[in-house]
């Protein structure tokens, strides 16, 4: 198994946003999670790769624990101890201070390491780096990514070859995301996290990207896990769709269940 | 000292003295302002600390050089303890206070205030000098400091290693990723800790090696680093936020205007015209030299002639909205 979230809970401070969240992702698969707005999607992905870190419950990545991976008991103590402040301001902040990034799970940029490939939502390219330099720095993911990956991302974007030289800042959106696709690409990752990858982009790239992952996930054996509202989107990639409300997931539907526009909408209704 | 009573670049040799004192202002605007600018563009935190900094450079420096070693030998191992010592600080201390710029401002203050009387305590009110090496260059009535004009070609250097350093190397791109966005550099799997660790540490060895520099110039007491702190501060603020291109710019206005007025007056109204100058800038440009280029640079990418990218930014000062970038 890819990943896999047990009773994984999530806050900001006080404010709880995932609640005893369970899912799994199959090598191969691609994974879909959908939900309205502020139902804690961005959320779920941040804590997978760890730029926000549980609170209680296990993620495991290809079998290794990253919630308690490779910690000691000086860890796991911290944990208890800042577990124990937290609830007040100046406890919050106590805690801040012994566990960064509230839980003393593995650290994002490990994790990048061990193989997962972040797609911010709203791309968060670097505005003032060129499209290569942002390029090399997803191959710092990767200790031994080759040029042979360049070939790769410039083949299913020829766009960025073209404007290697350009400041990324001054893309256009759909451009910007294909630029976020390729830098988690060069570093060769076996699961792709892709944040809603529509959000304001226009219909016909959507579309193109949507195809674009699709092929990746045949052609590279990516497996990948993507949070979406667009609804085309959702039914265009996803083999299994899990939907998210207030935190938790509600409901897992299977390809039969994701033809079926009806239902799929409703978890996406306003 | 020139005649304080009239302009007195008549003859070719006033000409060679204005010239020398202009590389001595721009060396000394820049070498003050590297570090300062290094650790407040790439992290946010204001650091009144800085002319401490300088101290703990000259200091080393001197004690290494009075001892018996090489000057070059004292210069390298004097930027290096300040180097340590900086990621000693920044690793207890300053970690808590990124992007939180006020409060990083009274922890840097107390660091001053500490150091110096800490200086004053164990070391008393001056210790030793290092002679000051190469001599002095003479030309008709005047004569000038071979070494301090020798400080601007390496500032310069200094500028271009800086250059380099942020353009060119993995640690260069990664600090600016991470400068950029923190979080998105850790997904990309940038140990961002480290990042900072080692920005403030080279932010550190340039003051360091600035003290390093001038300590066999001034004089070797305990205020040391406060010579440097109105020219380092007036560079950040008049050059603005980026590191190479603000204050090689505002080393070279400044430092033209330094010279021009203590050249033609006294050291003391080239000071005056160094403040003023620096009041007009924030007024006329809140985000320095590299406020109004950066502002130049998108006009431009949003499809704006020259002209027109120019004049707009002109036209908001001329109504006071100021000629700054928006973001």
């Amino acid at each position: 198994m890819m990943l896999e979230m047990e009773n994984v809970t999530a806050s900001y401070g006080k404010t709880p946003i995932l609640r005893d969240v369970n899912l799994h992702v199959d090598e191969g698969e691609i994974v879909g999670v959908m939900g309205k707005n502020g139902v804690g999607k961005t959320t779920l992905l941040k804590t997978v790769i760890g730029l926000l870190q549980a609170d209680a419950g296990t993620i495991r990545f290809e079998g290794e624990d990253l919630t308690d991976a490779g910690h000691g008991r000086v860890d796991r103590f911290r944990n208890t101890v800042a577990s124990r402040f937290r609830g007040s301001t100046v406890g919050d902040k106590v805690a801040e201070r012994l566990v960064p990034d509230g839980g003393a799970g593995t650290t994002a940029d490990k994790r990048a390491r061990r193989g997962m490939g972040y797609i911010p939502q709203g791309r968060d390219v670097f505005p003032k780096l060129t499209v290569e330099q942002n390029l090399r720095l997803g191959e710092g993911v990767n200790e031994d990514s080759d040029d042979d990956l360049y070939d790769l991302v410039y083949d299913y974007f020829p766009i960025l070859e073209e404007r290697k030289t350009q400041k990324a800042g001054t893309m256009s959106g759909g451009q910007q995301q294909m630029l976020a696709i390729g830098r988690a690409l060069v570093g060769n990752p076996d699961l792709l996290l892709l944040d809603e990858p529509s959000e304001g982009i226009q219909p016909s790239i959507v579309e193109q990207i949507g195809e674009d992952v699709l092929r990746m996930n045949e052609e590279l054996d990516l497996t990948v896990l993507f949070v979406e509202q667009n609804l085309d989107l959702v039914q265009t990639m996803a083999d299994r769709c899990y939907a998210l409300d207030k935190g938790t997931v509600v409901d897992e539907l299977g390809s039969d269940e994701l033809e079926d526009r009806e239902a799929v909408a409703e978890y996406l209704a306003v | 000292m020139v005649s304080t009573t009239a302009p007195a670049f008549v003859d070719i040799f006033s000409l060679v003295n204005l010239l020398l004192q202009f590389l001595d202002s721009f060396a000394f605007l820049v070498l003050a302002a590297v570090g300062l600018v290094v650790i407040f563009g790439m992290m946010g935190i204001i650091n009144l600390a800085h002319g401490e900094f300088i101290l703990v450079g000259a200091y080393a420096t001197t004690l290494v050089a009075v001892a018996g070693a090489p000057f070059v030998v004292a210069v390298i191992i004097g930027t290096l303890v300040t180097a340590v010592f900086g990621i000693l600080l920044e690793r207890s201390i300053l970690k808590y206070f990124y992007e939180r710029p006020l409060d990083s401002m009274v922890a840097t203050w107390a660091i001053s205030i500490m150091m110096i009387q800490g200086t004053r305590i164990y070391f008393g009110n001056s210790i030793t000098q290092a002679s000051t090496p190469f001599g002095s260059i003479s030309y008709g009535p005047y004569s000038y400091s071979a070494y301090r004009v020798s400080l601007a070609f390496v500032s310069l250097a200094v500028l271009a290693g800086i250059y380099l350093v942020f353009t060119r190397t993995e640690f260069g791109l990664k600090a600016r990723a991470t400068i950029q966005d923190a979080d998105t550099a850790r997904a990309m799997g940038v140990n961002t800790e480290r990042i900072y660790v080692l920005t403030f540490g080279f932010g550190s060895a340039l003051a360091g090696l600035t003290g390093a520099l001038y300590a066999p110039t001034l004089s070797m007491s305990p205020e040391f680093g406060q010579n440097f702190l109105i020219e380092a501060f007036v560079a950040v603020v008049v050059g603005g936020a980026s590191v190479v291109m603000g204050t090689s710019l505002a080393g070279i206005l400044l430092g033209a205007i330094s010279a021009f007025f203590s050249n033609v007056y006294s050291t003391f109204w080239g000071r005056i015209a160094l403040l003023a100058a620096a009041i007009i800038a924030i007024r006329l440009m809140p985000y320095g030299i590299t406020g109004v280029i950066e502002d130049f640079r998108d006009r431009r990418a949003a499809g704006m002639s020259v002209k027109e990218a120019l004049r707009i930014p002109a036209i908001g000062v001329f109504l006071g909205f100021g000629g700054g970038k928006n973001d």
